[in-house]
């Protein structure tokens, strides 16, 4: 059942605002749910995703796992016939859905740009093999992906130790002007 | 007797290019065999990279799928550490984006100008350009440096793969669209480019270590593609894109995947690539040996 009442109204203009993005231009030809090279993995291809902030079933899209699988490869807002920035959607709905702290549909990918950006706070720059050990030990699977892990080790694709930036307060800056 | 009017153009140092460089976390921290080759193809084509001083990260994908302010300030403060006068030079693509997009916004924001001149107490800069690895190819000329530019990498057959963040993200639109470089340049020096239609497919990035199903599936297609098209080796333009190339491919026998400042090295003389083959999952070496590129 759709209801445009005001209040719904405003969760479409909320995205449209804070994403930049006017996607009321879509014409739902789906050219980005074809083009999309994860959508195998979302449960709402990217043009859906788009109605259900037109529908206003807000509950529904900020839930979704598309806007947590969504990489912004930007496959999708390349081939668009309106242009529309597809990515910057799923932006503006993925720091809707943390904000209101909801239950998150792919824990897993925010809990590695979690890890991510905590070692970016504490060296300024990211440090692969603590972000691959925190983040195996926050997701409980330890053990998975293992061998990779290792052949990466042999071959040096994983420093052991950080690389550093000299200037700290200049991340306090970055991290807690706010 | 005057020797320097005579003197080769490759080694006159008052020529050199200046450029600061940005090289951002995977290419500092895991892709060195990358670095290690970007350092020496720029040294042979007279350029003297001078690495920004304590440079952070750019953000990558996860500043800004999590929290838009970081995202804003991590690029900002690189930005604010760039020479006046030299042009910054970026290899990673991703870090391309999020400092040339962030430079583009601060530009046309007066409010976010005077942001940044609050927090890192210096004017902003509007005539910084800020370029990518690839833009040096419209500033040197290859011939000037290679005598037999033709035979170099003797119709080595190489699938170019450029990744997505080299396409034009909406932010990016206007901007100059790199495609065609690799191709360009690797002709130029001698080899056989094939044409496959995956050199801009996404090679799945972070879903790598979070979803690796996904990546799997992706970076299967992008090698098992290239390989049906004739490809001996894949060319990459991003580090992070080689990673994901050589970590999440599970089909049998693929090609090795080169990293195109290697076969730039390689194709103007460089003799150190012991040090950057033995970094690679699969080894490039048997190929270069048949094709005769290396002994």
């Amino acid at each position: 059942m759709i209801n445009q009442d005001d209040s719904q109204q405003t969760f479409a203009d909320e995205i449209k605002a804070s994403s930049g993005v006017n996607f009321n231009s879509c014409l739902h030809c789906k050219t980005c749910v074809n083009g999309c090279p994860f959508v195998e993995g979302m449960d709402y291809a990217p043009n859906a995703v788009i109605r259900l902030i037109q529908f206003g079933m807000e509950e529904e899209a900020l839930n979704c796992s598309t806007i947590w699988v969504c990489v912004g490869c930007n496959t999708c807002s390349s081939c668009c016939p309106m242009a529309i920035d597809i990515p910057g959607v799923m932006d503006g709905l993925r720091h809707k859905a943390i904000k209101q702290g909801i239950k998150i549909a792919e824990p897993d990918i925010l809990n590695f740009h979690t890890e991510v950006l905590n070692t970016v706070k504490k060296y300024g720059r990211t440090h692969k093999l603590e972000i691959m050990m925190r983040y195996k030990l926050k997701t409980m699977n330890l053990l998975s992906d293992m061998g990779m892990g290792l052949k990466m080790l042999k071959k040096r694709k994983l420093d052991l130790t950080p690389s550093k930036i000299q200037d700290k307060k200049a991340i306090g800056k970055i991290f807690n002007k706010k | 007797m005057e020797k320097s009017s005579t003197r080769n153009k490759n080694t006159d140092q008052s020529e050199r290019m200046k450029l600061s460089f940005f090289p951002g976390c995977s290419l500092k921290a895991s892709g060195h065999e990358n670095t290690m080759s970007l350092l020496k193809f720029c040294d042979r084509v007279n350029i003297d990279l001078i690495e920004l001083e304590d440079w952070n990260c750019c953000g990558s994908s996860s500043a800004h799928s999590v929290d838009h302010e970081v995202a804003k300030n991590l690029p900002m403060r690189n930005i604010s550490l760039a020479p006046k006068g030299i042009p910054l030079m970026i290899a990673c693509p991703s870090c391309m984006i999020r400092m040339k997009s962030m430079y583009l916004k601060i530009k046309k924001d007066i409010n976010l100008q005077k942001e940044y001149e609050d927090l890192w107490g210096k004017p902003f800069d509007d005539e910084l350009e800020i370029i990518h690895f690839f833009d040096i190819f419209d500033r040197i000329n290859l011939k000037d440096y290679i005598a037999d530019p033709k035979g170099k990498l003797k119709n080595i057959k190489v699938a170019p793969y450029y990744g997505c963040m080299l396409s034009m993200p909406p932010d990016l639109r206007l901007e100059k669209n790199y495609y065609g470089v690799i191709e360009k340049s690797l002709k130029k020096l001698g080899a056989e480019i094939i044409s496959y239609g995956y050199g801009t497919r996404c090679c799945g990035t972070y879903l790598s270590a979070a979803k690796p199903k996904l990546a799997e599936k992706v970076v299967n297609e992008i090698v098992s593609k290239a390989m049906e098209a004739g490809a001996e080796c894949l060319v990459t333009a991003c580090a992070m894109c080689h990673l994901n190339l050589e970590i999440r491919c599970t089909i049998e026998n693929p090609i090795p995947v080169l990293h195109f400042s290697e076969l730039l090295s390689m194709a103007l003389g460089a003799q150190d690539q012991k040090k950057w083959f033995p970094r690679h999952i699969v080894d490039p070496v048997p190929l270069l040996k048949k094709r005769g590129l290396i002994t």
